[in-house]
């Protein structure tokens, strides 16, 4: 049998174009809506086309028209087997009710293991300044000068100052805060994919840094400086790290597939939208950190009480924590965002 | 381990109710030429954006500074977010060399998918210009970096979208090899479909063709068909190598058949 391309093409042609144009309009619309009839429609010319791909395939020997047939088909296929809801707006007022704190307490455990790697690296870190001051020096970056002094310069050089040190470099201050803690716990996600080695290895050595910096002051008598210089931020950045690190583990769960039956891709398939949600908690944590780095941390006594500061980080750390474990328990709404 | 051999390498889909479509794969070699663009248009939108940020700075230098410092960075990641989510896949570069980011199911491209495979590429890029990425891409059979592994998407060779103009096919009404129909039945023996479909191809492509090599392909099919299946003067007189190829085409793909769509094969 050979087909009569030329025939064949001018007869099938109306309804190719019929195709084409409905498929413009539905993958142009980011909610299509169609009606029972326009479904029927659809889903006849996708299966005249299918069915004249077929025909091509086999007789025509036509790369071109066959090429074109391909894209139709993969188009409408697309369209019709999408049983995801193609919607992708977001009612941004459930996701931050119910969708961020279920996603969290849903890998609640991966948060822990995070939490678990930088408790382990402070401890770490702490003991290695207990046994060798000069640890710090090996292990602090360079751009931590402020750290590297000792306690006691710092507290008597910061308590001095009578005026706004920071006026008129605050914005791109947090802009520069906002953008490197960012860009740290995305790539901590992201190096999850090695099978969570280098997560692990962040988390340890962000730790490491945190438990040097602790045990100086601590041990200096410096400690209300400490929690009033860093609970203000660090409450909403240290869990913000974390769940970059939560992310990375999730990721590194779906690369090992420890006691999963699934393929790679269908378990990536299940954690793609529970990242997301945890990249755009991180972002926005590390936004409103970065501004509270920037207007708050930075002024101390006599310009700002300890004790306010230390109140504040505390309260936002408890409401943080409770935001994320203890809200969003709707049934309703679990079984939407599961669906 | 050997390499996969990536001039070959597509992405096949057999449907449910079995019909079986497939896309060329994008190479490690063409993304990253590819990327090389978007890298130029990244830093050709963050010149422009440092310029912008002069006026401000003039208002409010620490404004201007921030402004430029989150500017460059939302740049650097929402770049490739932005353009494949409005562009349904494709970015300046991908545009230019005729890729495509598609779902690894061929089913619609989702919001997250575009996120996640950009935000990987800060471990695809390490150490240095896509080296991990590109390293993943050339081994995985279907040239994937890390990206597009946890986002599920492939890089696709984007396929033309334009229905061939088979108009061409028809030429004249009149194909005077109609009338010797036992050297049309040789014509048939001798030639067959397959190198009949050559000069279909031809024909449908002619307007994409310069005149010069248009011409000298015509004459070369022109020759190899004369060459199997002699016609006889009163025959192929006053015809243009073309319409002598028109006509093979004619008297070959579509012999006479009372049957519209599906004729009997010779």
């Amino acid at each position: 049998m050979i087909l009569d391309l030329e025939k064949f093409a001018r007869s099938e042609q109306p309804h190719w174009k019929e195709l084409e144009v409905i498929l413009s309009v539905y993958e142009g619309d980011s909610e299509p809506r169609l009606t029972l009839d326009e479904v029927r429609n659809l889903h006849y010319l996708y299966e005249r086309a299918s069915s004249g791909l077929n025909k091509v395939s086999a007789f025509g020997h036509e790369p071109q028209l066959q090429s074109y047939l391909e894209g139709l088909v993969a188009r409408a296929y697309a369209a019709i087997h999408q049983t995801r809801d193609s919607s992708e707006r977001v009612a941004i007022l459930r996701w931050f009710r119910f969708t961020v704190p279920q996603t969290f307490r849903r890998h609640l455990r991966a948060f822990e293991l995070a939490a678990a790697l930088t408790l382990l690296g402070a401890i770490l870190g702490g003991f290695a300044l207990s046994v060798d001051p000069y640890a710090k020096e090996a292990l602090v970056p360079s751009g931590f000068a402020h750290v590297m002094e000792s306690p006691e310069e710092r507290v008597a050089k910061e308590e001095s100052i009578r005026t706004d040190q920071m006026a008129g470099q605050q914005v791109q201050f947090s802009a520069f805060l906002m953008r490197n803690n960012i860009r740290v716990s995305f790539l901590a996600m992201a190096l999850g994919v090695a099978w969570g080695i280098f997560t692990c290895i962040i988390l340890v050595y962000n730790g490491a840094l945190l438990g040097m910096v602790a045990w100086d002051y601590i041990t200096a008598g410096e400690t209300e400086f400490l929690l009033g210089w860093l609970l203000p931020h660090g409450s909403v950045e240290i869990p913000a790290i974390l769940i970059g690190g939560q992310a990375g583990f999730i990721i590194a769960g779906a690369v090992l597939g420890w006691g999963s039956r699934q393929s790679l891709r269908a378990r990536f398939r299940n954690i793609l939208d529970d990242l997301i949600t945890l990249v755009l908690l991180i972002v926005l944590l590390l936004i409103w950190a970065g501004i509270i780095e920037s207007f708050f941390s930075q002024y101390h006594e006599p310009l700002l009480p300890y004790s306010v500061k230390i109140f504040f980080g505390a309260t936002q750390l408890a409401a943080l924590f409770y935001y994320l474990l203890a809200t969003g328990k709707d049934a309703s709404a679990i079984s939407h965002a599961r669906s | 381990m050997p390499a996969p051999s990536h001039a070959t390498s597509v992405l096949s889909i057999r449907t449910p109710e079995g019909v079986a479509f497939s896309y060329p794969l994008a190479g490690p070699i063409v993304r990253f030429l590819a990327w090389w663009i978007d890298a130029l248009a990244i830093l050709g939108i963050n010149i422009g954006l440092s310029s912008s940020v002069a006026f401000v700075a003039a208002v409010s230098p620490d404004i201007a500074g921030a402004i430029f410092i989150i500017g460059a960075f939302i740049v650097s990641i929402g770049y490739g977010m932005f353009l494949e989510w409005i562009w349904y896949g494709q970015t300046l570069g991908k545009k230019f060399f005729g890729l495509r980011v598609i779902d690894d199911q061929a089913l619609r491209l989702r919001g997250p998918q575009i996120i996640m495979r950009n935000l990987l590429r800060a471990i695809d890029s390490l150490p240095i210009g896509y080296a991990i990425g590109g390293a993943f891409a050339y081994w995985h059979p279907q040239c994937k970096r890390l990206g597009d592994l946890v986002g599920r998407t492939v890089v696709i060779l984007a396929r033309p979208e334009a229905l061939p103009d088979l108009a061409q096919i028809a030429g004249a009404k009149y194909n005077s090899f109609r009338n010797y129909p036992h050297l049309e039945a040789r014509l048939r023996q001798q030639v067959g479909v397959e190198m009949a479909s050559l000069g279909l191809r031809a024909l449908i492509r002619r307007d994409q063709l310069e005149s010069g090599p248009r011409a000298r392909l015509f004459a070369r099919l022109a020759n190899l068909y004369r060459k199997l299946v002699r016609f006889p003067d009163e025959a192929t007189e006053s015809l243009t190598d073309e319409q002598y190829v028109r006509n093979v085409v004619d008297s070959i793909l579509r012999p006479k058949s009372k049957n519209p769509t599906v004729a009997p094969a010779a």
